[in-house]
């Protein structure tokens, strides 16, 4: 094998390697920014769920526990059923219900 | 067993035999939505009075069905079932028992808007707030109801026929509700009612936890009377204090109604052992505009003051205790009562999940 032909595989090879370690870190940072994509939508997420719970937990302590307090724990099958009856003794709107919904079976 | 009380038997068997009937028919269609599983509520208790020295027991259960039918239509309904032993006097000293079943009301809601819910049936009379809201076992502080409860809801407490209620106003700062209601007469066993009308207005504003409602309603059968009546609630934001207040006026008679109860949260929260004591005190008095003794009220003026002291067991458990002391010219008593309450709430079936 002559000088050249030496000298071409071994730039294959670096070649080769640099865009393998190129292609593994291209990976890793795809990884990164997709967790982050996944960690910042998560957080949106939580933060929504949190909003509409203290929507929910506040029509609770408005129209609620002005009468009664809360059931220490029920089946969710029927979280809707109890937010329909309160709905009507309550006067609640229908947002109001959905947040007490959302309260009730999160 | 008389003709009468047969008979009487029979329509209270034939009433809870059509509801058993309508509930199922009707379950069929609310079982299209996952969360609108038909429910079973209500309390079951059992109570001691002693009130100048006798002693009466009152195992009590109040079941309450709820059953959606698609979105915008509920099926609901109460009853009552006990059995009273008291003691008895004379040559026969010893306990009789009395017992009673009988529906407290069987209405339908049709939810219109958030405005307008139109309701039909056997209704709860909305006059003032304690024949709504606070009556059932597993609500009140006290196992007695307030003096003045009987006056505007009619002898019966409920009314058949409809009524319409709503939100007329809904603000972030303050919102009117508003029920409208007609009765007919009526002389069905589980379905007593007198013809009347009247309605109810309350303002609420959320950040004070503040409601002021005015009431009124009028008998239209017999002796027409008018009854007025107002009430004021204050529950002040994470304080576990509550205030709530009746006056209620008929034409024979008046009275009025405050109640006070704290739940301390500096000890633990709510949760806690001392979260869970409830320190209770009602004060009322009634008084005579005639001698026409029609409407539940005392016969003569009189005042009470009631002491309690509850605790909230886990599980929906509430262990009640008070003494009352009672003053009118006829006799000063002491009222003496305990009793435990056990809540529940659970899918009238299993439902989709």
């Amino acid at each position: 094998m002559t000088y050249y032909q030496r000298l071409l595989q071994a730039s294959a090879v670096t070649v080769l390697l640099t865009a393998l370690v190129s292609s593994a870190q291209q990976e890793k940072q795809g990884k990164a920014s997709q967790h982050d994509a996944h960690s910042t939508a998560s957080t949106y997420a939580k933060a929504s769920n949190q909003a509409q719970q203290e929507d929910g937990d506040k029509v609770f302590q408005q129209h609620c526990s002005r009468c009664h307090t809360a059931p220490d724990g029920f089946s969710p099958r029927i979280s809707g059923t109890v937010a329909m009856h309160m709905r009507v003794r309550a006067s609640l709107s229908e947002r109001e219900m959905q947040a007490l919904l959302r309260f009730l079976n999160p | 067993m008389s003709k009468l009380t047969f008979n009487r038997k029979q329509n209270a068997a034939n009433a809870f035999r059509c509801l058993g009937l309508a509930l199922v028919a009707l379950a069929v269609n609310s079982w299209c939505a996952a969360q609108q599983t038909p429910l079973i509520s209500g309390g079951v208790g059992f109570f001691t009075s002693t009130n100048g020295g006798n002693t009466t027991y009152l195992p009590i259960m109040e079941p309450l069905a709820a059953m959606p039918i698609g979105k915008h239509f509920l099926l609901e309904s109460r009853a009552a079932l006990l059995e009273s032993f008291a003691p008895t006097f004379g040559s026969k000293a010893g306990y009789n028992h009395t017992h009673f079943i009988g529906l407290t009301y069987l209405q339908g809601d049709l939810i219109v808007n958030s405005h307008v819910t139109v309701v039909g049936g056997d209704y709860l009379i909305p006059f003032n707030t304690y024949n709504e809201r606070l009556s059932p076992i597993w609500i009140g502080n006290f196992q007695d109801g307030p003096l003045i409860a009987p006056l505007g809801v009619f002898s019966s407490g409920s009314g058949v026929g409809g009524m319409v209620r709503g939100n007329a106003i809904r603000r972030n700062s303050y919102s009117i509700d508003y029920a409208y209601f007609y009765s007919t007469r009526s002389g069905k066993e589980q379905f007593q009612a007198s013809r009347g009308n009247g309605g109810r207005a309350s303002l609420y504003v959320p950040d004070k936890r503040l409601e002021v409602g005015l009431s009124y309603d009028r008998l239209l059968q017999g002796t027409h009377e008018n009854f007025y009546g107002a009430h004021v609630w204050w529950e002040p934001k994470d304080a576990g204090f509550r205030l709530r207040s009746e006056y209620a006026r008929g034409h024979h008679a008046q009275g009025y109604w405050i109640e006070a109860d704290y739940r301390t949260q500096s000890l633990g929260g709510l949760e806690s052992f001392w979260g869970r004591i409830e320190p209770l005190f009602r004060m009322q008095q009634t008084f005579r505009r005639d001698n026409v003794v029609s409407d539940g009220l005392p016969a003569v003026n009189t005042q009470r003051a009631d002491f309690g002291l509850n605790y909230n067991l886990p599980h929906n458990t509430r262990i009640l205790t008070s003494y009352s002391r009672q003053f009118s010219s006829t006799r000063n008593t002491n009222i003496w009562e305990t009793g435990v309450v056990y809540r529940f709430l659970f899918p009238a079936w299993k439902g989709r999940q």
